[in-house]
């Protein structure tokens, strides 16, 4: 195998989804290699050559790159593909190479196998279908695969350690094309859901938008993020980047605190692969119970209060 | 005909949301003999987008289609119901959530968007049957069209000859400018979709549903992923339920190691 993956990065930092999928890479054998395809993103460069078991970095740097728009960066993929001749081409399984991989794909006639949890061989993958109530075992016929992986299916590979050449290619700029306008910047001080140690999660049990603010406390007393289920999302009490599920982020933290979320199929897809999950809900038939290592029956207005008040106590020093 | 506005919308027929599916003893896949089917519900949501293009004077048309066996007549009558004006369905009887695969979707609807000419393909994000999430970016790439995924909102400029679309990514919002024709995938907060009235739904069986087949369209639908096996997920353990706050956060502390 010789790999190429495509890096995800706001054009100066290099997102924590390309260390997986590195790792994912790595599985395959054979050199990975890794593309940063954006604007003024050298730092980016930097830091994929940086990473454990990157044996070449490409970047490619062009102003239609700088937002990442699939429409614009596919055939600078495609084009270095051909140039290095890669059997696997990689990208994680978020927003960014979901957009992205299928297009890749089309320039060389490939159909990508999309969110892969194992790899099995160079040809076979497991993937998850009906949100995560079946999981297949895929064997691609097509001469490259186009792959995207779940992130949290791969451990990190190590950010440090490699020191991998960064050459630079010439981009292959798309004529017609998406243009980017704006895009709101999140400002906050916790960690990404995505990859955040801790996470507490509140469903419609919750009852209004502004009780959310009892689960940022408790987060932020953990140092973790908060998350939402799609019921909680449809009812407008959070906004959907929070959103947990099959429809929404897949997570796997090492502490799942679920808030008033029963358990509906398509939440515990995008949770149940956490390390210890807890669930605090006033129905005690709830689903959610079923699954949680360890569940508090209670009215979640008294008990996340009061776990918000004594955490502090039984934090490890 | 400059006013022309016409929007493709595919349907998915797909086994129903509220469905707990089951693996079949073989391991083909997973059980579809008498399970109760339904549309694709993030195709719902483009439907109803499309559909209120529509009554907003943006659209002049809209082409509801459907890809797979007998039944999805039935799915495109439901979306005659809601307001499609025509429907065309592509028979196959390869399994549509394991044999009928995105690139091979992606290819047929580019014929069928050659044959109708539409200036928008409106379509979801993804089925909740295989989980893909590939089939408009796959179609956008076959057409050279330009995509916008994951979107949260749309509006038509005023030359209707592009739209701004509001895409729920990651990382928040994101908004882009995207000229028509083009391929949009649309996520779940773009709207509500409504339900078929009893007097559409009647008048919907009237309408006539075009059937063509993929010879017809001269697209080779052959499946290019093999599924070896398709198992149940492993079944995670229960644990237990404990009493108050200070049990939990001992718990935690002590036995599970997370604090």
């Amino acid at each position: 195998a010789s790999t190429l993956v495509v890096a995800e990065h706001n054009n100066q930092a290099l997102s924590s989804a390309t260390l997986h999928a590195v790792a994912a890479a790595s599985q395959l054998g054979g050199p990975v290699s890794v593309l940063v395809c954006g604007q003024g993103c050298d730092n980016v460069a930097k830091a994929a050559a940086s990473i454990q078991g990157v044996s070449k970095v490409l970047l490619a740097q062009h102003p239609s790159l700088q937002h990442g728009l699939a429409d614009a960066v596919a055939p600078t993929v495609a084009k270095v593909q051909r140039q290095l001749n890669a059997t696997h081409i990689v990208a994680a399984a978020t927003t960014f190479g979901k957009d992205l991989a299928p297009r890749v794909a089309v320039d060389l006639d490939v159909q990508p196998v999309a969110d892969i949890i194992s790899i099995k061989g160079e040809d076979t993958f497991q993937r998850p279908l009906y949100a995560g109530n079946a999981l297949a075992t895929v064997k691609s016929k097509d001469p490259v695969k186009v792959l995207t992986v779940r992130v949290t299916n791969f451990d990190k590979a190590p950010a440090t350690g490699g020191s991998a050449s960064v050459d630079a290619v010439e981009a292959d700029v798309a004529p017609a094309a998406a243009q980017f306008q704006t895009q709101e910047v999140k400002q906050s001080d916790r960690p990404d859901l995505g990859s955040a140690r801790v996470v507490v999660s509140g469903g419609r049990g919750l009852k209004d938008k502004a009780n959310f603010a009892m689960l940022e406390k408790l987060a932020d007393k953990l140092g973790g993020a908060v998350g939402a289920s799609r019921a909680a999302v449809d009812a407008g009490y959070a906004a959907n980047e929070l959103q947990v599920g099959q429809t929404g982020k897949v997570v796997a933290p090492e502490l799942y605190i679920a808030v008033g979320i029963s358990g509906a199929i398509q939440h515990l897809a995008g949770m149940k692969d956490s390390k210890v999950i807890v669930a605090i809900n006033k129905d005690a038939e709830a689903p959610i119970f079923q699954l949680a290592d360890y569940g508090l029956v209670g009215d979640l207005f008294n008990v996340v209060p009061e776990l918000t008040d004594k955490v502090d106590n039984f934090k490890s020093k | 005909n400059a006013e022309y506005m016409g929007v493709l919308v595919p349907v998915k027929r797909v086994v129903d949301y509220a469905v707990k599916v089951r693996v079949q003893a073989d391991k083909k896949g997973v059980e579809l003999a008498n399970v109760k089917m339904s549309t694709n519900p993030f195709c719902e949501i483009a439907l109803e987008e499309a559909v209120r293009m529509k009554e907003a004077g943006h659209v002049s048309e809209v082409i509801a289609v459907s890809l797979g066996p007998k039944g999805c007549q039935e799915t495109i009558r439901t979306a005659m119901a809601i307001g499609a004006d025509k429907g065309i369905h592509v028979q196959t009887d390869l399994r549509t959530d394991q044999e009928l695969q995105p690139l091979a979707v992606a290819k047929l609807l580019k014929a069928l968007v050659e044959k109708e000419s539409p200036n928008l393909v409106l379509m979801g994000k993804q089925s909740i049957d295989d989980d893909s999430n590939q089939t408009s970016q796959l179609l956008a790439g076959l057409l050279k069209w330009p995509q916008a995924t994951f979107a949260y909102k749309i509006t038509v400029s005023a030359d209707k000859k592009s739209l701004e679309v509001v895409r729920e990514l990651d990382q928040g919002l994101q908004t882009v400018t995207l000229p028509l024709p083009s391929v949009i995938s649309c996520d779940l907060r773009l709207n509500q979709p409504r339900y078929a009235t009893l007097p559409n739904i009647m008048k919907a069986r009237k309408k006539t549903i075009e059937t063509l087949t993929p010879e017809q369209l001269k697209v080779d639908i052959t499946p290019r992923l093999e599924y070896l096996s398709v198992e149940e997920p492993p079944v995670r353990a229960g644990g237990i339920k404990v009493e108050t706050v200070d049990d939990l956060l001992s718990k935690l502390k002590n036995e599970a190691k997370v604090l």
